[in-house]
Order: C-alpha cells, then structure tokens, then sequence
C-alpha cells in the first residue's frame, strides 16, 4: 500500500485484508485488540502496518477482549480515534465493556467477524454472536463482501464521530465465508479518505478528559438521570438513520460507489415477491434472482445494511404493496419460532398491509447458503403469494419440524 | 465463469495457491474471488478452497459444488472420490504427483495435468511446498490464464530469496507439466 498515492489502487485482499487496510486508511489514534477466529488476520495485519510505520497508531497488546475493549473505550473518552475487531467467544467475553462504551457515548468503530457463539463450540459462520448482543446500544452496519467492508468502515467513522450521533458502531460480515474470501477490493487512496472524514473536524469538539480538568465521565445516572441518558441515546440512534443516508450519499460522491443507505433495494420496484436478507448470502440470492427474473418471476432482495437502528420506515416503505416476504436469518431467535430479523419486522407487520411474512433459517453453523437452498426460499414465497399452506417458519438446511424439538 | 476446487492439507499452501490466482486473474482485468473452508487452522488437515473466475463481478458466495476443475495438492487425494465429486463432464485436473495416471479415476475427468511439484519445491525453496509450481501447471493445462500475470501476482505474497524461489516454481511447473488426455 502505498501511503502517498493519490490514485486508488486495485487490490486482491480478503474481508480481513479490507477491514485492516481501512483502520489504517482512517489514522485511528489507538488499536487495541485480541485476536481470535475468524478475526486474527485483522490483528496479524495490523500489527505488519504498525510494525512497518504505516500505522501511526498506540498499538495495545491486551491480555484478552474485555481489555481491548476497556482499553479503546477509555482512549476514545481522552478524545482518541480508536478501532478494535472481534468475533463470537471474544464479543461475548468483552460484553460489559461493550455496554459500558455505548452507555459513555464513546463513539468506538468495531469489526465483529460473525461466528456461532458458546453454548455449543463451533468455529463456523453465522450471525448469532451479533444477534446475542444486538441490544447493546450500538450501530450495527453489515457487508456483503469485501469491498464493503472497507467501505463501511470509513463510514463507521463518520457516523460514531458525528457530533450529532456520538454512538459506537460495529461492523459485521460474515466469518469464513466473506473473512477469508479474496477478491477483487479498489483500495482507495489515503488523501481520499482523509477528506472524506476531514468534515467531522469542521464540527464542535465532543466532550473530553482532559488529565488535570475535572471532568465527571462515563454515564452514571439515578432515577431521572439514566432515563435522560437512555432517551438521548434512542434519540441518537433514530438521528443515526438520516444520517447513514447522507453519509452514504457523500460517500458515493466521493468514492463513486453506492449501496443504498440503511437498506439495499435490488429489482424491488416491480417486485411482487421479495427476500428480505443480510451479508454475504445476499450476493447469492442476487445471481439466483437474475436467473430468475429471465424466467419471468417478479422476485427482488431488501438487505438490511443497517440492523440498528433498525430501518423500519424504509422496509414498510419499501415492501409496501408487495404480495410475501421471505426473512433469511443465518441465527436463531430463542423463545420465537421465526428468526430473529423476521420477528423484527413482523413487529411492525400492521403498516405492512396485507404482506404475507415467512421465516427462513439457514446458513447457520457454516452451512452454505446454495442457489438450491435460495431456489426452495424463492418457490415457497411465490406459494405464500398465491395463498397456498406454506409453514411460517422453516429450516431451510433441517427438515423437521420445531413441534418435534 | 470458471469453478475451480483445491484440495489439499493445511501447510500446503492450497489457500494461497487459490489467492494467487485469483490475483492472476484480476491483473488480466477480470474478476477472481477464493476462499477456503475449514474450521481449527491446523497442519495436516485436509483444506479445501474454492475459486471463481470471471469476466463479470463474482457475486455468488457459496462453496462449490460442481468445478471445471480441480486442482488436487495432495497426492494421497488423487483417486478420492470426494475430490471428484461433482465434477462436471470434460472436466480438467491439476495434479501434484511423481506418478502417471495409471487408470481413469472418473468418468467426467477429461484432461488431467500432472507435475511433481514436491520435488520441484524442495529442489528450489527447500522444503515441499507445492502451491506455486500447481499454480504454473495451472496455466499450461488450462490455457485460461498466462504464466506473466501469475509470476507478476506472487509479489504480492512473496518477497527477496522466496520470491525469486517461487517465480522459478511456477516457471518449472509451467514448463514440466505433462498433460493427458481421457479420451
């Protein structure tokens, strides 16, 4: 990589490869993290550009996740830029810190690589480690390949910094499937970066310590105090929404690439059957609609980039009219039959009309999402539409049904 | 759109072979996506990795199922019928092996390319390391790619002495594959 370029440059690099070289690309002041599997190659990463000069960064080699996490959310209150990555066992194992650094504000940008998480041990893909904790009072943003990592990583930044929004962000994709995968990543160039987040040093300073000022700092509150801190915080996360979309739009203007904003729309217009879907899987379902689509079928995808906020106005505007959705959740949301993404937007089913709402499971504990299994998701959502007996909820890679559990 | 397989063990660089050429590909102004699937990260174990190469953007994220071809790293897997699983008909095989095919492993394997990559990695890096000789026997088998791109991408994985060790790799692995064909 080279630092002085101001041309962007075309790389071959893996999901990991993307989130590092975005760290970097964002001159975080301090990194701090642990490493574990999927993620170490962020790490190992990392450390060769600190190693190497070309991050200019306090690298902090922690005893385990709930320091790395301890150790940014203190920096980012000192008023550092900060960045750390995770996954599964190590999420879980930094989780007080993570609510803590939500609750001081402290607009911390993370890398969480999906995997199963404990209860059983599994080193495979899934998203149960972001389900387990998606209400911790983060922003969460997730990729469906490589370029989008890095990607969204320069946006986590403008959004957590914003002063407006002053909300950590964590960025996910799918462990295995989009961590290990290399493949074609523009990388851009460091002054582009840098002027692209240059506009959060045109806004007012956030609250700092600073040694030698007294300064009450990390959210304490009683009665009346915790419920002004909590509804500021929702308030934030609602502003967070607008926000992402200009953001985004600024970042197509910029980088001349475009994903949508809180949600992707791809062949929805005209659709009258829709998936409704996240991260890597997604690609897939894209190449199985153009398939599909030459066949006839009015079929389209909605993917959720943002999971929290969750984009509720955009989804009921953008499903509106449509005859069935089939939700694709890659976890489980325990005590509800359908996944957890499906019941998330059944809670707002009323404003959807007479939209019919299925839940697909899938793609949990490594299994792969095949056209065969999106082709079975696509034929039983065209048989929601048309009214036939379809199971609300169905496991697309288990053929049993929950009654027998 | 090119589906290719690899198998190997872990420590036989079949996930940097299927890097290389997806950079390979990428430097020709097409598009290449790879990924291996495993879980524990450890020596010995069989890895598989996946590659997919194309003129268009590679969207699919799924593991492969039914390869044009397949390149095989471990010879100890050459007559394993998991490796040729869904192999589609005229299919093509890379292999690194110090014997000739004796008998016609599967009905749809059409051309098989057979280098004794081992003994090559050893005679120039120093140990059996035979990722970037495959990946010169590779081109020549397949035609699909030259050998100037994939000699061009292995700087972006190798520098100084292992550099220059891996280029001869792929040069000889081009040049001293032997090519069957199944009629």
């Amino acid at each position: 990589m080279n630092m002085n370029s101001e041309k962007s440059e075309l790389k071959v690099i893996t999901g990991n490869g993307a989130a590092a070289i975005s760290a970097v690309l964002c001159r975080p002041d301090v990194v701090a993290a642990y490493p574990i599997t999927p993620q170490t190659e962020i790490i190992e990463k990392l450390s060769h550009y600190h190693a190497t000069g070309r991050l200019d960064a306090e690298m902090v080699t922690v005893d385990g996740e709930n320091s790395a996490m301890n150790t940014v959310t203190a920096a980012s209150a000192a008023g550092a830029r900060v960045f750390t990555a995770t996954s599964s066992w190590g999420l879980v194992f930094m989780y007080d810190a993570v609510l803590a650094a939500s609750g001081a504000r402290a607009p911390v940008v993370m890398v969480n690589v999906n995997r199963e998480t404990p209860g059983i041990i599994a080193v495979s893909a899934g998203q149960q480690d972001m389900i387990s904790i998606r209400d911790c009072g983060w922003i969460f943003l997730i990729a469906e390949d490589s370029q989008e990592i890095l990607d969204l990583v320069i946006m986590a930044y403008r959004l957590a910094e914003d002063y407006d929004i002053q909300v950590p962000v964590m960025v996910h994709y799918d462990g295995f499937y989009l961590s290990y995968m290399a493949e074609r990543v523009e990388v851009p160039s460091q002054k582009s970066v840098d002027d692209f987040l240059a506009v959060l040093k045109t806004q007012p300073e956030r609250t700092k310590l600073v040694p030698g000022q007294k300064l009450g700092c990390g959210a304490h509150g009683i009665l009346e105090g915790y419920v002004e801190l909590r509804h500021k915080h929702c308030a934030a996360m609602e502003r967070a929404k607008d926000k992402f979309e200009e953001i985004s739009l600024d970042f197509e203007k910029q980088f001349n690439r475009s994903y949508g904003g809180q949600i992707e729309e791809y062949r929805l217009d005209d659709a009258e059957i829709v998936l409704v879907a996240s991260g890597s899987m997604c690609g897939t379902i894209k190449t199985v609609i153009d398939e599909q689509r030459e066949k006839g079928l009015k079929i389209g995808l909605l993917r959720i980039r943002m999971f929290r906020p969750f984009p509720s106005e955009k989804i009921i505007k953008a499903l509106k009219g449509k005859k069935c959705a089939g939700v694709v959740d890659r976890s489980i949301c325990f005590g509800f039959k359908p996944g957890p993404m499906c019941v998330e937007l059944k809670s707002f089913s009323r404003e959807l009309g007479d939209l019919k709402i299925l839940s697909f499971i899938d793609g949990i504990a490594n299994t792969d999402i095949t056209k065969i299994n999106v082709e079975k998701m696509i034929s039983m959502t065209i048989a929601g539409a048309k009214g036939e007996n379809v199971p609300e909820v169905t496991w697309i890679s288990y053929d049993k049904d929950l009654k027998e559990c | 759109m090119i589906e290719v397989r690899f198998h190997g063990r872990g420590g036989q660089g079949a996930v940097t072979a299927s890097r290389i050429l997806a950079n390979a590909f990428v430097r020709t102004g097409k598009y290449g996506a790879s990924f291996p699937m495993f879980g524990f990260e450890r020596r010995g174990a069989p890895v598989t990795a996946f590659g997919r190469f194309s003129d268009t953007p590679v969207r699919e994220k799924t593991q492969i199922y039914n390869p044009d071809i397949l390149v095989v790293l471990d010879p100890a897997q050459r007559q394993s019928p998991a490796v040729f699983k869904g192999l589609v008909a005229e299919g093509v095989m890379v292999l690194n092996d110090d014997e000739k095919p004796l008998e016609h492993p599967d009905k749809n394997l059409e051309k098989v390319g057979i280098v004794d990559a081992d003994k090559i990695a050893i005679e120039e890096i120093g140990f059996a390391m035979p990722n970037t000789c495959i990946i010169g026997a590779f081109a020549a088998t397949t035609g699909l790619i030259e050998l100037d791109p994939v000699l061009e991408s292995l700087g972006d994985y190798f520098g100084g002495k292992k550099l220059e060790a891996n280029i001869r790799c792929a040069k000889r692995g081009f040049k001293e594959v032997e090519v069957f064909n199944f009629a």
